[in-house]
């Protein structure tokens, strides 16, 4: 048992770190000296590093708010589940905990969706970076994650 | 603290000479943003030290973005506005201002996306005419273009909103029904009626009633 939650826990302190390294990460698209979104467009000339805030558009703006609202219910999805722990009843499920991750979980996915469909494709050197590849494998961990905690029952 | 005074009173003197030859200032605003097809308002007033005179002269230049030349368009003097009669404002420039107040604002019709750039405002009170033009610039959007962060604030703001306000609700409901205001489950076996539902009627559709037991405040239900 103590082997499970001590798993589980931390599968879950992993999510928390994709999701806010993916957040806070300036690298969702990349391409040869130039680095966009989430919150800046930074380009590397011979002269320096310059940078600028990202487009206030509707739709990045959407990304934005959409993946800090699944770092902070990862985190309380996390609070939640420490404070089951220790105060949930024999047998029962931890479903707060649950609730909250599959909600982060739900966040990320709406909003690496939206990028993917609004991002900017149209350059050809610019690619995907590692902050958008981050996001989609934290969405499926998370939605495990949150599943598992369903599933588990506390136990003594 | 008594040289400190004099110090200050010294100092004071000195910029009330200084004053007397302080050059006009000049203020309109920084950037404006505006829709295509509406109207703007460009403010322009001065301050000086000397009252307004009679012979107090406003002048609008305009220079297009991109461009290194400007055109004037639009000069006061003499008491007199004399407003762009064949530039590109002709029949959209409107004086609106008080000189006899320092004010110098013009009002431009029916913007259009040639009109972006830099409008330059220049007072002269005589004889107080030492002084820098200060210039406004123009921006013409399609729309206007939401700031930075307030999409994402609305959005963060309004999912914490409602997750307080569900758990506010769900331990409201706790607290209420701990309290016996609320009894959400019904018991269909003859057992305890809670206090609140002592009254004769309100057990009728189990059929069961309620039939008080003497000196304490619960009853019991019975079979009808």
């Amino acid at each position: 048992m103590l082997l499970i939650l001590l798993g589980v826990l931390i599968l879950h302190l992993i999510i928390l770190v994709l999701l806010f390294v993916s957040t806070a990460a300036n690298a969702w698209t990349v391409g040869g000296s130039s680095s966009t979104d989430l919150w800046y467009n930074c380009l590397t000339t011979n002269g320096g590093y310059h940078c600028r805030p990202a487009s206030n558009e509707d739709w990045i703006q959407a990304v934005q708010a959409l993946m800090v609202l699944s770092v902070l219910f990862c985190f309380f999805s996390l609070i939640a589940f420490v404070y089951q722990l220790f105060r949930l009843v024999k047998g029962g499920r931890f479903f707060f905990t649950a609730i909250f991750q599959i909600l982060a979980s739900l966040f990320v996915m709406c909003g690496a969706i939206i990028y993917t469909v609004m991002g900017p494709q149209g350059d050809s050197s610019a690619s995907y970076g590692y902050a958008y590849v981050l996001a989609w494998v934290a969405f499926p961990l998370c939605l495990i994650s949150g599943l598992i905690y369903i599933v588990l029952r506390k136990r003594e | 603290a008594k040289t400190k005074l004099t110090l200050i009173i010294i100092i004071m003197l000195f910029k009330h000479k200084q004053c007397q030859s302080q050059a006009i200032v000049i203020y309109t605003g920084w950037e404006r943003h505006a829709l295509v097809g509406s109207d703007i308002r460009l403010s322009c007033s001065f301050f000086s030290w000397r009252w307004t005179s009679e012979d107090v002269t406003f002048s609008w230049t305009y220079r297009p973005d991109g461009s290194r030349d400007s055109i004037s368009i639009f000069h006061y003097t003499g008491g007199v506005p004399y407003v762009d009669n064949k530039g590109p404002f002709r029949d959209r420039l409107e004086f609106v201002g008080n000189p006899g107040r320092r004010d110098g604002s013009i009002l431009l019709k029916n913007l259009d996306f040639s009109d972006n750039g830099t409008f330059t405002c220049d007072a002269k009170n005589p004889p107080d005419i030492v002084g820098r033009p200060s210039s406004v610039r123009l921006l013409v959007f399609e729309k206007v273009p939401i700031q930075a962060g307030v999409i994402t604030g609305a959005i963060i703001g309004v999912v914490l909103g409602l997750l307080v306000l569900i758990v506010a609700i769900y331990y409201l409901m706790r607290f209420l029904v701990a309290r016996r205001v609320f009894n959400l489950s019904v018991r269909s076996v003859p057992g305890l009626c809670p206090a609140a539902l002592c009254q004769p009627g309100l057990c009728q559709g189990l059929g069961l009633t309620p039939e008080p037991i003497p000196g304490t405040e619960t009853c019991v239900a019975k079979q009808a």
